[in-house]
């Protein structure tokens, strides 16, 4: 009725300036219960991902903390700064510390517990009690890893090769090995719980193709989660039982084959770098369609690609092995398969390129940070091709380039998406805005710093020097100090967000619902949200970022003034 | 294909030209792709900025044309770049019939060479410019990884096999060699030289010592040391099969399988010997595991070897190539 | 959408909408999960293919000299404890609480005798020297075998007879842990029907700890062959 919608397009402006303003709701999930138990026994999914967050953050600072060790250290050519069983210890910990608690939990277990259900208008997922329990199970594994830590860690590389590691090394391979074991199971509990959340607990009129591409990448991870975990457990427990009673499995003095291990090993290690990347894509998704409100072109394309990389992954392990004495056409096979797996991760890019055309684009910190993934996913990617080249495959191999590239995708990947996640999602997270000028200047840090670290590591790496070397010849020192003193720069971007954002948490200024006027449901409840997420079901009648102009949406109820839910409707639909 | 790739090792071998030109080739590419799409990300995030609060962008679902041009060009472009990395990959790893044969063993934390001449280098490896040089790889303890970035060679060494690989310097100089898979405490200390030298300085350096004696001598000394001649006579009448001419013919297995023997097989026998038992004779030989060391059954190889062609003294040393043909190539 | 419930069941979940979607999510769980197993014992069947592939000979040899007859038995009970199962989830479907606990404690006793027969045979791989292991005084030993068959007159390379006897204590050791949570969980049901939480309404916990215990006795079904059955026909 033509009347009613333009009182309340009146009303909408007058609603919008006082929803802007500083109301937050009376009770939400941070207060709705106090006390540690509230918060150690929650089944809560939002106070889980809260868990999360602080063991990944103190994770990411403890490996971070043996990266500065690494780059001390390569600053002169001589091994000078520690000795060179310690600085083996070193870089193996910032590996196993970085992969298996960090970049594997932090955007699904942070950003994906807190808002999977929010996105899908459930009221928490599917099997709350086994989300409390991953995290412990998480806990337990990072018990037994950073006990290993103490008792001097392990030098073998968090890669574990045969035979060195289940014979020869005297670090604690086992202890470590322990804790990865356990914290799998973390890993394979989150997937089980989204896949199942994602299937049978969409809002009504939520169908497939109208869902959030951050759930669609939740799901493709969740997969590679549930399907490749299993077999970094089962070659753990194998490596454990050669090196406690030497069964011989991984020794050729014993009719062993320790090339088998380099198989296993990848068949899951390979598919857990798309556990790595594929939710910092989801995030990068969101922050595209949302930053430019309009739909991401080409979504359907999207969505399939995430599942194509999570199948794809599982086919091109082999690729680790080119110079491992694997056979030259079983080489080949992986090579062209390698190739294969690159085009859906090129297609995203295109696609999210594309989406900016005809956009509506705004230049907060989410979208620098999802600027920044996508020029730093085209070096780290098209690095990968390089890789893939066996001819050029065979030079690089185990040489600095494969760090840079690998580094190209985890930090100015991983990490860039899911720092773009956390200041985007803050509000939601917190009902507090961080303040965006420190913001940007740390975003601007951060990809200056990065840079400075690991683009002169594809140089070094050409050059020959390989990696895990803890001396090195002179000529290859001017690059690595350029590296060392970038990494000091990024050190201190990464301190900057985590300052700013306790600041926010006591002092930064209340945020709306929907304070960037993005589309989805978690903008349509509270900031922070209720304990059940949303006051009623919503019911889903439109396609996926569906933005429309923004005085014909309305506000979101703020609760002393509106009852009902912001709904955006298509033009012309009353 | 000389062309210098700035931030490159030295092109050495007649294979480093080649792998720089597909790698020069790949940064091209990444330039291009990294350039393009940037000026397009920038073009449109300044032409299309958001102007005032409420705007929102214009909805467009896709093009299904687009998205099978920039998946199936790209594709094909990677397609294009496999073939090219394949055929180098394979060209490195077949290893060409007549070269000149080095061995090598690695342990922690040091390479050694056995030349079949009988000299010994520890870290550092003399080899001709210009000749194809032929390395059969192994390692005593953990996996290690032979790498010469001026080369632009690299394999990994894995104990309880042999593996092969081949480079032809192209350069005199000395190149670096280093270690490239994680090894232990010395890892980054596992590294040598390459001394390729000009022929007539190579040859001086060959005869200037080999005290004791070609490799396949060395060989021939264990062979009877250990007792091996006993059952494994020249005259049939032993209880091992005659070894003399064995090297490079095919064999035939109790099981019915059979194989050509190679290094791989003579050393699998010498430590396994129940592995493959030959037709007709009984599995009884002992194993020689433990009792000889990597150089040790590599020195045995080359014994084997250089009595399989049935003319004793034929190609027991590298000094001179197996076939009469000019001495230098 | 449901509109069969209009008063809310005392086992749903506050999460859930109805029950019928909380049966749907827990049972797709319950199979995501399986699935995950799956992956788990694929690991080690990968490495039984690779190894046997590389040592038929010894594989048989081997194999020859575990014990089927216990084998074949412990085939048959797992496979009756399957029975007694589906059983004890039909008595659930149909709300005979009695029959329920009776037919649990059945697997369950099934299920533990499976372990007992297990604990025997490993105790003579033990006794025997087949326990691929060098730990403090203990070796494995091959030669001293002595089955009398012609089996050990056939020539063996040690190492991969080894090889064999590591994999089957690994995949019937994993496989033995997987029954022994099985049965931590017939416990709990125990412990559940006892107190009448299972209903034909609400019976779910059941059903998908059927389903957990199905799925461990086909992994044997698999193993029984794979492990006990290659060297048969030395005989």
């Amino acid at each position: 009725m033509r009347n009613r919608r333009s009182q309340r397009r009146l009303s909408n402006r007058v609603f919008m300036e006082i929803a802007e303003k500083v109301i937050p709701p009376r009770t939400h999930y941070l207060n709705a219960t106090y006390g540690v138990k509230s918060w150690l026994l929650t089944t809560d999914h939002k106070r889980i991902a809260l868990l999360y967050l602080a063991s990944v953050t103190f994770f990411f600072f403890l490996g971070g903390l043996f990266a500065v060790g690494i780059r001390l250290e390569l600053l002169t050519p001589k091994g000078d700064f520690v000795q060179a069983e310690t600085y083996n210890r070193m870089f193996t910990m910032h590996g196993v510390v970085m992969i298996f608690f960090f970049l594997i939990p932090a955007i699904p277990a942070v950003l994906g517990n807190f808002l999977v259900p929010l996105m899908i208008g459930a009221k928490d997922l599917a099997f709350p009690r086994i989300n409390l329990l991953s995290w412990y199970i998480y806990t337990l594994g990072a018990a037994f890893t950073v006990v290993a830590i103490i008792l001097g860690g392990v030098d073998t590389g968090w890669t574990f090769y045969t035979p060195y590691s289940s014979t020869y090394s005297n670090g604690n391979v086992v202890l470590t090995g322990v804790g990865a074991f356990i914290t799998g199971f973390s890993s394979i509990l989150t997937g089980l719980n989204f896949i199942v959340t994602i299937h049978t607990m969409r809002a009504p009129g939520l169908t497939w193709f109208r869902l959030p591409l951050f759930i669609w990448s939740h799901y493709a991870t969740s997969l590679i989660m549930i399907l490749g975990t299993p077999v970094i457990a089962v070659t753990l427990l194998l490596l454990a039982l050669e090196r406690i009673v030497h069964i011989g499995i991984f020794d050729p003095a014993l009719g062993g084959d320790p090339v088998l291990f380099q198989h296993l090993f990848w068949f899951y290690s390979h598919p857990a770098v798309y556990i790595m990347v594929l939710p910092a894509m989801g995030v990068i998704s969101e922050l595209v369609a949302n930053m430019t409100r309009k739909n991401i072109f080409g979504y359907k394309f999207v969505a399939f690609a995430s599942l194509a990389i999570a199948v794809f992954g599982f086919l091109v392990w082999g690729h680790h092995l080119f110079v491992s004495t694997q056979s030259v056409y079983a080489g080949m096979m992986f090579s062209i398969l390698s190739y294969a797996v690159a085009v859906p991760s090129a297609v995203k890019v295109f696609n999210w390129t594309a989406t900016l055309y005809k956009g509506s684009i705004s230049y907060n910190t989410p979208m620098l940070y999802a600027f920044g993934f996508i020029g730093f996913f085209i070096i780290g990617g098209m690095t990968g091709l390089f890789l893939a080249a066996l001819g050029v495959d065979v030079h690089v191999h185990d040489t600095y380039f494969v760090v840079a590239h690998f580094h190209y995708i985890m930090v100015g990947g991983t990490i860039m998406g899911y720092l773009g996640g956390m200041h985007y999602w803050w509000p939601k997270i917190t009902g507090r805005m961080y303040p965006e000028a420190w913001a940007r200047f740390a975003a601007l840090v951060i990809f200056v710093g990065f840079n400075l670290t690991f683009f002169p590591q594809f140089l070094l790496g050409y050059m020959g020097m390989p990696r895990r070397y803890y001396a090195y010849p002179e000529e290859f020192q001017v690059l690595n100090v350029m590296s060392s003193a970038g990494a000091s720069i990024l050190g201190i971007g990464y301190l900057i967000p985590m300052i700013y954002f306790i600041w926010s948490m006591r002092y930064g200024p209340h945020a709306s619902a929907n304070p960037w006027g993005a589309f989805g449901l978690e903008w349509r409840t509270s900031s922070p949200p209720p304990t059940l997420n949303f006051e009623k079901t919503p019911v889903v009648t439109w396609e996926a970022y569906e933005f429309t102009p923004r005085d014909e949406m309305v506000v979101v109820s703020v609760r002393d003034l509106l009852d009902e839910t912001l709904r955006p409707r298509p033009v012309g639909s009353e | 294909m000389q062309v210098p790739i700035p931030f490159s090792p030295e092109q050495a071998s007649s294979y480093s030209g080649q792998v720089d030109a597909l790698y020069g080739f790949l940064c091209a590419l990444t330039f291009l792709v990294g350039i393009v799409i940037s000026l397009v990300i920038i073009y449109f995030a300044i032409k299309y900025r958001r102007r005032h609060d409420t705007e929102v962008g214009k909805p467009i679902e896709g093009s299904t044309k687009l998205e099978l041009a920039w998946s199936i060009i790209p594709f094909c472009i990677s397609m294009g770049i496999f073939v090219w990395g394949a055929s180098l990959y394979y060209k490195m790893y077949h290893a060409p019939g007549e070269a000149l044969e080095v061995y090598v063993v690695a342990k922690q934390w040091m390479w050694k060479f056995q030349h079949l001449d009988g000299q010994r280098e520890i870290n550092e490896l003399h080899v001709p410019v210009g000749r194809k040089v032929k390395l059969m790889l192994t390692t005593e303890d953990v996996i290690h990884s032979f790498f010469v970035p001026a080369f632009r060679v690299k394999l990994d060494v894995v104990p309880g096999k042999y593996s092969t690989m081949w480079f032809e310097p192209t350069k005199a100089g000395r190149y670096h060699l280093f270690c490239a898979e994680y090894c232990g405490t010395s890892h980054s200390g596992m590294i040598g030289w390459i001394d390729v030298m000009e022929a007539a300085e190579y040859q001086s350096w060959l005869s200037g010592g080999a005290g004791e004696g070609s490799l396949a001598s060395s060989g021939e000394k264990l062979f009877q040391q250990l007792a091996c001649n006993t059952c494994h006579r020249s005259d049939a009448q032993g209880r091992g099969p005659v070894l003399e001419g064995v090297f490079g013919k095919e064999v035939q297995f109790q099981d019915g399988q059979r194989l050509i023997a190679d290094e791989s097989y003579i050393r699998e026998s010498i430590i396994t010997p129940r592995a493959k038992v030959v037709a007709g004779f009984q599995p009884i030989m002992p194993t020689f595991q433990g009792q000889v060391s990597e150089e040790q059954l590599l020195q045995l190889v080359a014994y084997i070897k250089s009595i399989g062609s049935k003319s004793p003294g034929a190609a027991s040393t590298n000094a001179q190539p197996a076939k009469p043909a000019p001495p230098q190539q | 959408m449901a509109d069969t419930h209009t008063t809310t069941h005392a086992g749903l979940a506050h999460h859930f909408d109805d029950m019928e979607q909380q049966r749907e999510a827990g049972t797709l769980g319950m199979w995501a999960f399986l699935v995950t197993e799956v992956m788990f014992f694929g690991g080690l069947f990968l490495a039984y293919i690779l190894y046997r592939a590389r040592a038929p000979v010894e594989f048989a040899v081997a194999s020859n000299s575990l014990n089927v007859t216990m084998g074949f038995i412990n085939t048959l009970v797992l496979i009756c404890s399957s029975l007694t199962m589906a059983l004890a989830v039909y008595f659930s479907q149909t709300g005979k609480r009695n029959l329920i606990v009776v037919f649990l404690l059945l697997t369950m006793g099934l299920g533990l005798t499976f372990l007992v027969i297990k604990g025997f045979e490993y105790h003579e791989k033990y006794v025997e020297h087949h326990i691929p292991v060098r730990f403090a005084t203990y070796e494995f030993n091959w030669e001293g075998h002595a089955s009398g068959h012609e089996a050990a007159s056939i020539p063996v390379d040690d190492g991969k007879v080894e090889m064999f006897f590591w994999l089957y204590f690994a995949m019937t050791g994993v496989h033995a842990l997987h029954m022994i949570i099985g049965l931590g969980i017939l416990a709990t049901l125990v412990l559940m029907a006892r107190r009448g939480r299972f209903t034909p309404d609400y019976h779910s916990p059941v059903e998908l700890s059927g389903l957990y215990w199905h799925f461990v006795d086909i992994v044997w079904i698999f193993l029984f062959p794979l492990l006990y059955l290659v060297g048969a026909h030395l005989h």
